[in-house]
């Protein structure tokens, strides 16, 4: 077993921090990835150019990079208007709030592309039925599509939260007390690179193997009710 | 912002992004050469072949890019024997620990893009080889793993686009590569927004061309799809 020198409780207490920036920054990509999509999927010309620009800048971008941005820009940013307000000094956002928003971009930018193909996914003999038995457009929508659009977007979703899990160690670049840093802080105690790095590495597989398992009851749930040919 | 700071940074950064396009291509080379093996090992039906790749493979896609490099570039040189080992004046540059933890890094993600392309490869194909008397090998060779990469070629080229942005965590580790550069000049002007939207640019330019060469070699590989000559 691996010892951790007393640094356990150093350890839990970032794996809780990891597990709450993954879920705020799961929560503001869903919503990103839900309007990227109507976005892209809309009749306004400007709409889409909008939506197409967002994934694009923001797929074709390292998520180090978005973060490093995110966190400076938001700095400036709150800094300019400090100034304004007549307050001269330094002023830093918190590598939490950062953070989410850099994930959350990274993920609603991916999201945006999965549930356009889900919502493109649903038969369009089921909108016309919807149609001809009178529901309201907002009412096929709720009925049909979300629905639909749920099990077809939720293994696509599935990967990308396992993507999003592994990217918050990068928040520890900008500070954030999550897994990641705690366990340099503790090599830097123990000089143990490798017990600490490897105990890191452990504890994300965890959280993985815990996801993926989740993911699996979220999509045999999604899909009750669906036929399948015989195996 | 100040476009005169980032028109000066381009030269600089370009030298970066050099760096950069040198620990991708490098990482994917050996990436690639250790995936086969390993598909062709995951896909087996003996399980002391297909067990260790599988362990492999979950360890690699279940943890942090982050996390690998860390413990090979600060990891390794915990154990005595690494420092007195015969590798360690490679262990010891950051550039190769980066080569290192990239490639092993990549090479779980291809074995199981390989993989799915040799699961596509249809029944009566091999079934056809076989037939025909031909070894394990040569099926392998002239059959399998030529239908394969085609239909891995698509997952492969995001993969490509993965390990360009994977590469931006090299800054981590003191290498002055795209990302690294920016940093470098930042700690000296202060000016982050520019340096790293600047950076941002040349990462996009970069994925454009690979995203054309990807399309390209699709193309190239897949004659079948393609209107006969009029």
């Amino acid at each position: 077993m691996i010892d951790l020198q007393g640094f356990g409780a150093q350890l839990a207490a970032g794996t809780l921090m990891t597990v709450e920036i993954a879920l705020a920054a799961l929560a503001l990509g869903l919503l990103l990835g839900l309007g990227g999509a109507a976005a892209k999927l809309s009749r306004f010309r400007a709409l889409r150019l909008i939506g197409g620009l967002y994934t694009t800048l923001v797929r074709g971008v390292p998520e180090l990079l978005v973060v490093l941005i995110v966190f400076f820009g938001a700095s400036l940013a709150v800094q300019g208007v400090a100034r304004w307000f007549g307050y001269d000094g330094y002023v830093e956002v918190s590598p939490f709030v950062a953070g989410v928003i850099a994930l959350g971009l990274a993920f609603g930018a991916y999201a945006t592309e999965v549930f356009r193909g889900a919502f493109q996914a649903v038969p369009p003999g089921q909108i016309e039925a919807a149609m001809a038995v009178g529901m309201s457009r907002r009412l096929t929508f709720l009925r049909i599509r979300l629905p639909q659009v749920w099990r077809f977007a939720l293994p696509g979703l599935g990967n990308l939260f396992l993507v999003l899990l592994k990217d918050t160690a990068l928040v520890s670049v900008i500070g954030l007390d999550e897994l990641m840093r705690k366990s340099t802080i503790a090599v830097s105690y123990t000089k143990e690179p490798f017990t600490f790095y490897l105990a890191a590495a452990f504890i994300y597989l965890a959280m993985t193997a815990v996801s993926m398992i989740g993911l699996h009851y979220l999509e045999r749930r999604s899909s009750r009710g669906v036929r399948r040919a015989a195996p | 912002m100040n476009l005169e700071v980032m028109i000066d940074s381009i030269p600089r950064l370009l030298d970066g992004a050099l760096v950069t396009i040198q620990l991708v291509a490098l990482a994917l080379a050996i990436g690639i050469v250790l995936a086969v093996p390993f598909a062709v090992m995951r896909v087996s039906r003996r399980w002391w072949l297909s067990g260790p790749v599988y362990g492999y493979v979950f360890f690699f896609r279940g943890t942090p890019l982050l996390v690998q490099i860390f413990l090979v570039y600060y990891g390794l040189s915990q154990f005595e024997a690494v420092r007195q080992g015969l590798l360690w004046p490679l262990l010891r540059e950051p550039y190769w620990c980066a080569i290192i933890a990239f490639s092993l890094n990549t090479a779980a993600y291809t074995t199981e893009i390989i993989r799915g392309g040799i699961l596509g490869v249809p029944h009566g194909e091999i079934e056809a080889a076989r037939a025909l008397g031909m070894s394990k090998f040569l099926l392998y060779r002239r059959i399998v793993l030529p239908g394969a990469f085609r239909l891995a070629l698509p997952a492969y080229g995001n993969e490509i686009i993965f390990m360009l942005k994977g590469s931006a965590l090299a800054s981590t580790i003191t290498l002055l590569d795209l990302t690294g550069v920016a940093r470098t000049i930042i700690a000296r002007t202060y000016m982050p927004i520019e340096l790293f939207a600047m950076a941002g640019i040349i990462y996009l330019i970069l994925t454009f061309f690979i995203v054309q060469a990807i399309r390209a070699a699709e193309h190239r590989l897949s004659p079948q799809t393609r209107p006969p000559p009029s």
